[in-house]
């Protein structure tokens, strides 16, 4: 299958977890879901990490681990009901399949640094994939991963910024201006590149030229909060709402 | 005399020959924290993060989670409240193997006043599921304890002071995780201690038995799990329950010993500790008389 059909199965998953649970976060989950795909189904080798930092797009990790097998089908209606392996907020030890918790902001870029490391010395080839949000970067802690990353020179770190430009309370230029995103990583001595986040080329090219790189990468991904669900596109208000009944459909009907 | 930091650093540069697994994690304060011992013989199993705690254990869960075992060290006031957070979402909800050594903790740290004295972390990581914490009194338990650390599979809070103490223990001591250690078995009192306060007690214990008052010391080197059978047992043979600690009287060893107690044989407890307030500038034996946490103060409350 075309990693554009797949995205739109995960895109379907993530609905039906969000309207199943009538709880989780719909919109950075849709806007990640195509690098999410990308990764999962095109890049990522075996005994390579990805790390997704901002725990709350846990739907779209989930959706992408149903398509590809690792959980089935039928779970994804659990999604945070009681005694689920589908958390809130992504769990290893709940859920095989999973390799980092995350769900406080701001932590998984260290974790993504302390794997990295850990393959260094071991000698392996392996690379750990982290998407972070980008109102997550106004945590301190990203910023200290950051310098940590460059200083031991951790080139199989390879990092999404998900940057949809919308957090709970508004645009981020409302909440706390995180721009000029470029600039900034730049500064702590990352390759960045920029890229549209929901085209499929523009993802792959970017992975590849990061992974030939000497240093840690930054792929700024331009993306649409609530992408491929017309009404939730743009809108800060379904950050954390679920559909109706009604909604749920209409949305099901644009994916198809 | 040594301190248990120094023990740390010295027993962490012994089994790391041992133990190639070991990797060794420092904010800025290796010289402080000892583990500028392990830094020198094993450079590339060494990690400065600079000053950034939460990233320190942020990193340290990541090598944990490559397999390697990590001691990811610095102060207590920063290993336990600064990074409190990642200490509690990342390491422990997931379980991680990560040792989080935690130098110069409680009012015993001195010169360099509250801002720098730990007196809450034995009760905040107490209170984390899945962390053990632990808490040596001497050189041998220190020492014994980094390897029992090494060897454990899981998150670890291990609380090291920062002045040079009295030796307790020898080569002959069986140490082992969860399980106090008993001193006498006097029963005129019990007075249950750890770190920097278990060699105050048994200089207590020493004192009062020149005036024929038996009293017999208890060191609770493993708080979580606690030694609920030694407790209880203690408080059935002795007429007194004392505990005394370098670390505010909520929350710590002493509620943790409550704890037992109330439920398994209520018992009234004497909780000597920092009562509810900050500590401050001041050599740190001065402190600890100033706190009334000294085997001076001890032998006071028994007589009482």
């Amino acid at each position: 299958m075309e990693l554009k059909e797949i995205s739109k199965e995960v895109r379907k998953n993530i609905l039906l977890q969000i309207y199943s649970a009538q709880s989780g976060h719909p919109g950075g989950a849709l806007s990640c879901a195509d690098i999410l795909t990308t990764i999962y189904f095109k890049t990522m080798n075996d005994g390579d990490k990805f790390v997704l930092s901002k725990g709350h797009a846990s739907a779209a990790l989930y959706a992408v681990l149903a398509e590809k097998g690792i959980i089935a089908k039928e779970e994804l209606t659990s999604f945070r009901k009681l005694n689920s392996k589908l958390q809130g907020h992504p769990s290893l030890l709940k859920l095989n399949g999973v390799d980092v918790s995350s769900g406080s902001l701001g932590q998984g870029l260290s974790v993504a640094n302390g794997m990295a490391l850990a393959f260094k010395l071991d000698k392996k080839e392996n690379n750990v994939y982290v998407i972070l949000g980008d109102g997550e970067i106004q945590e301190g802690q990203v910023w200290e991963a950051m310098m940590t990353a460059a200083h031991y020179n951790l080139n199989n770190v390879i990092a999404f910024l998900d940057y949809n430009k919308l957090q709970i309370d508004g645009s981020n230029d409302e909440v706390m201006k995180v721009a000029p995103v470029k600039e900034k990583f730049e500064s702590f001595g990352w390759y960045v590149q920029e890229i549209d986040g929901h085209n499929f080329d523009e993802i792959n090219t970017a992975i590849e030229n990061a992974k030939k790189q000497e240093r840690p990468s930054m792929i700024v991904a331009n993306t649409i909060k609530g992408k491929g669900v017309s009404f939730m596109e743009n809108q800060c208000g379904w950050h954390g709402k679920a559909p109706n009944a009604e909604q749920y459909e209409q949305a099901m009907k644009e994916l198809i | 005399m040594i301190a248990t930091r120094e023990s740390y650093g010295k027993a962490l540069a012994e089994l790391g020959e041992k133990y190639k697994d070991v990797v060794v994690l420092d904010a800025d304060l290796a010289t402080a924290t000892k583990t500028i011992d392990f830094k020198k013989k094993f450079p590339e199993r060494f990690f400065d993060i600079g000053i950034a705690e939460q990233d320190l254990m942020g990193t340290a869960a990541g090598l944990a989670l490559g397999g390697k075992i990590p001691f990811a060290s610095t102060f207590a006031i920063f290993a336990s409240g600064r990074a409190y957070d990642q200490v509690r979402n990342t390491i422990a909800y997931s379980k991680l193997n990560v040792k989080i050594a935690a130098t110069h903790a409680g009012i015993t740290v001195g010169e360099d006043g509250a801002s720098h004295q730990a007196l809450e972390d034995i009760s905040l990581m107490r209170s984390v599921p899945n962390m053990v914490v632990v808490s040596p009194a001497d050189d041998k338990s220190t020492k014994w304890i980094i390897e029992e650390a090494i060897n454990y599979n899981g998150p670890m809070y291990i609380r090291l002071a920062r002045p040079a103490t009295e030796e307790i223990y020898d080569e002959n001591t069986k140490f082992e995780l969860g399980k106090g250690i008993q001193h006498g078995d006097g029963e005129d009192a019990t007075v249950i201690a750890t770190g920097v306060t278990v060699a105050e007690a048994l200089k207590a214990k020493e004192e009062l038995a020149k005036d024929g008052i038996n009293i017999r010391v208890v060191d609770i080197h493993t708080i979580k799990p606690i030694d609920k059978d030694l407790i209880v047992k203690c408080a059935k043979e002795t007429k007194k329950v004392i505990t005394v600690e370098d670390h505010s009287i909520i929350g710590g060893l002493g509620t943790a010993v409550c704890e037992v107690l109330s439920e398994e044989y209520p018992t009234k407890v004497i909780r000597m500790g920092i009562k509810d307030e900050f500590g401050q500038s001041g050599k740190w034996n001065e402190l600890m008389e100033h706190y009334g946490i000294t085997s001076k103060n001890i032998q006071e409350i028994v007589r009482n």
